[in-house]
């Protein structure tokens, strides 16, 4: 096996708050390997998404930060957009409204690539052809309102991978969708590790997604990392309890009925 | 572009009402208010008798029905004739095209000013909130927006004009000059640095608040943590996702503070001694003059509704979103 991608040592972040510390994420050590597709699962406030942003480096200026992530692969630390891209919950409000699609997409390669816009733009319509975006060439110059929820994060991803990133951030990018879009989108994050071999870190609070997609899975709970391994040894023998609860609220269709219906009665 | 143009003929439309309501208000608005122009002129000649006043009030056919007044009156105006000023003697809208010109000028330089300054100044204040720049320009405008403009104009007039003799204290251009073309812009400019920047400044301030405002808000929107997130440049950050989601409401402000400034335009054209609308309007009261008064309204309401139909079509132009049916505005 190779070496990681990254190395997370010791990772505490933590806020001030009321004279009091708050953390966030306390004592976490994880590795994220090369090329496999990690799902990070925990409920809200568990820390998952301080976890995200701290990898990418984009805490915030007053969050207290100690241990360390340790990059291998990389000669520099990671820069956020070449090295890292990052897809959000809310695919509305990720896209700024008033700038179109083509240079929300392109900026990024403009950006790291160096590329000319007339070149990035068209390198724009290539990955709005991949992500499946219906008459690419008219979204370069449409602008976000003018698209689904799920085509919005479709956009989303695109302009994540303009700059060619080894590692794809998704901190609950489905979260705000339907589930047949979650599905598509789910399937097209799944393409993207195999296609560009991508390292792909799947943020989610839902168990069944995580099993559906990952190799690897890290379990948060208050700001600690409560387990971690390979997806079907952590899913087949769970080790901590949360884990262990985890999977037995998760609901499916042979959950017994919570409710009993009126049309039972 | 498609998008303007329909709104632009929509808006059309619907202000047609809106001016109706205008000028029949305001006939009646003047109609009720104690004392009329033959008031006046007896005033000014110090009294005379009841034949005279009868004599009067007919000749300038106030002794008819409201109804049958009104009707003339719109009926003229559709003519584009706004009546006859009692006190000047003139055509009002002769009066009118004479002194609207001066106070356009005044107003549009000033709006310019406290718009681009304005607006440069908070984006400046807004790059960093609660840095000591932003605080500094922000407590700066707001000592500026808590003075009143005929005292920053008197403050002025006081340091560059009496006292440094840059610019002239008064008047809109050099009397019997002769001069022509740029020389005659150049003049009038001159005359105009100083109650540009007694209105101007006032205004600045406001407008600076307010893009700071909505820079400190649109800092916290997703869309950019998702540009940090893809490393973009600090000032590709600041200028095309903070400052260009702050722009909208600074663009409805601009139509709100047009018609504001019609209004602090009085104030401003009396201290410097400009041959403006607002000293009209002033002189159209003082003298009763009932038809001077109504084609001031009704010309300053045309004005608002153009000038805040300009800013829904370049606000249409700056967010995709107005117009498209979509996202009500």
């Amino acid at each position: 096996m190779s070496a990681p991608l990254a190395e997370i040592r010791g990772l505490s972040v933590s806020y001030e708050r009321d004279d009091a510390q708050s953390f966030a994420l306390q004592g976490v050590d994880l590795d994220i390997a090369r090329g496999r597709r990690l799902a990070v699962i925990g409920e809200s406030g568990s820390g998952k998404s301080t976890l995200a942003l701290a990898l990418a480096g984009l805490l915030a200026p007053q969050a207290r930060i100690e241990g360390s992530i340790g990059w291998p692969g990389l000669a520099h630390p990671p820069v956020a957009g070449r090295d890292i891209g990052m897809v959000f919950q809310h695919p509305g409000g990720s896209l700024n409204p008033v700038l179109t699609i083509g240079e929300q997409v392109a900026e990024g390669a403009v950006r790291h690539l160096g590329l000319g816009w007339r070149a990035a733009k068209s390198h724009a319509l290539a990955l709005l052809e991949w992500v499946r975006i219906p008459d690419p060439q008219a979204a370069l110059r449409a602008y976000p309102h003018q698209f689904s929820g799920g085509q919005r994060q479709r956009i989303a991803i695109a302009a994540a991978i303009a700059a060619r990133p080894g590692l794809l951030i998704a901190d609950e990018p489905t979260s705000a969708l339907d589930m047949v879009v979650q599905a598509e989108i789910v399937a097209l994050l799944d393409d993207l590790v195999r296609e560009a071999g991508m390292t792909l870190v799947f943020i989610t609070h839902d168990i069944a997604l995580a099993s559906a997609l990952a190799d690897d899975i890290a379990v948060f709970q208050r700001a600690r990392l409560v387990e971690k391994g390979a997806a079907h040894a952590v899913l087949a023998q769970p080790a901590h309890a949360y884990t262990k609860h985890l999977l037995a609220a998760q609901i499916d269709f042979s959950t017994p009925r919570l409710i009993d219906g009126v049309a039972d009665a | 572009m498609h998008r303007a143009l329909t709104m632009t003929r929509r808006r059309i439309v619907s202000s047609i009402p809106v001016l109706l309501i205008v000028i029949v208000g305001t006939f009646l608005l003047l109609e009720a208010a104690p004392g009329d122009a033959v008031d006046a002129y007896l005033l000014s000649l110090g009294g005379g008798d009841a034949g005279l006043v009868a004599e009067l009030r007919q000749s300038y056919g106030l002794d008819q029905s409201i109804v049958k007044r009104l009707t003339l009156y719109v009926g003229a105006l559709l003519q584009l004739d706004l009546g006859w000023s009692v006190a000047f003697d003139r055509p009002v809208l002769d009066l009118i095209v004479e002194r609207l010109p001066n106070t356009l000028w005044l107003m549009g330089a000033a709006t310019a000013l406290a718009f681009s300054l304005g607006s440069l100044l908070g984006i400046v204040a807004g790059a960093r909130p609660g840095s000591l720049t932003d605080r500094t320009l922000s407590i700066g405008s707001l000592a500026l927006y808590a003075v009143p403009s005929f005292w920053l104009g008197l403050v002025l007039v006081l340091v560059f004009a009496v006292d440094l003799r840059w610019f002239p204290t008064a008047g809109i251009e050099t009397i019997a000059s002769g001069k022509t073309g740029l020389a005659r812009v150049a003049d009038i400019a001159w005359h105009l640095a100083l109650p540009v920047s007694a209105l101007g400044f006032i205004y600045l301030a406001l407008f600076l608040r307010m893009m700071r405002a909505g820079m400190a808000e649109a800092w916290r929107q997703d869309f950019v943590l998702s540009a940090r997130a893809k490393g973009l440049a600090r000032r590709r950050i600041v200028l095309r996702y903070v400052a260009r989601n702050a722009l909208l409401p600074l663009v409805t402000m601009l139509g709100l503070q047009a018609a504001a400034m019609l209004g602090g335009s009085v104030v401003v054209e009396s201290v410097f001694a400009i041959p403006g609308f607002g000293r009209l309007a002033h002189e159209a009261v003082s003298g009763r003059d009932a038809p001077l008064l109504t084609g001031i309204i009704i010309v300053s309401a045309v004005l608002v509704i153009a000038v805040n139909l300009l800013v829904d079509i370049a606000y249409a132009l700056l967010d995709p979103r107005v117009g498209s049916g979509e996202v009500a505005p």
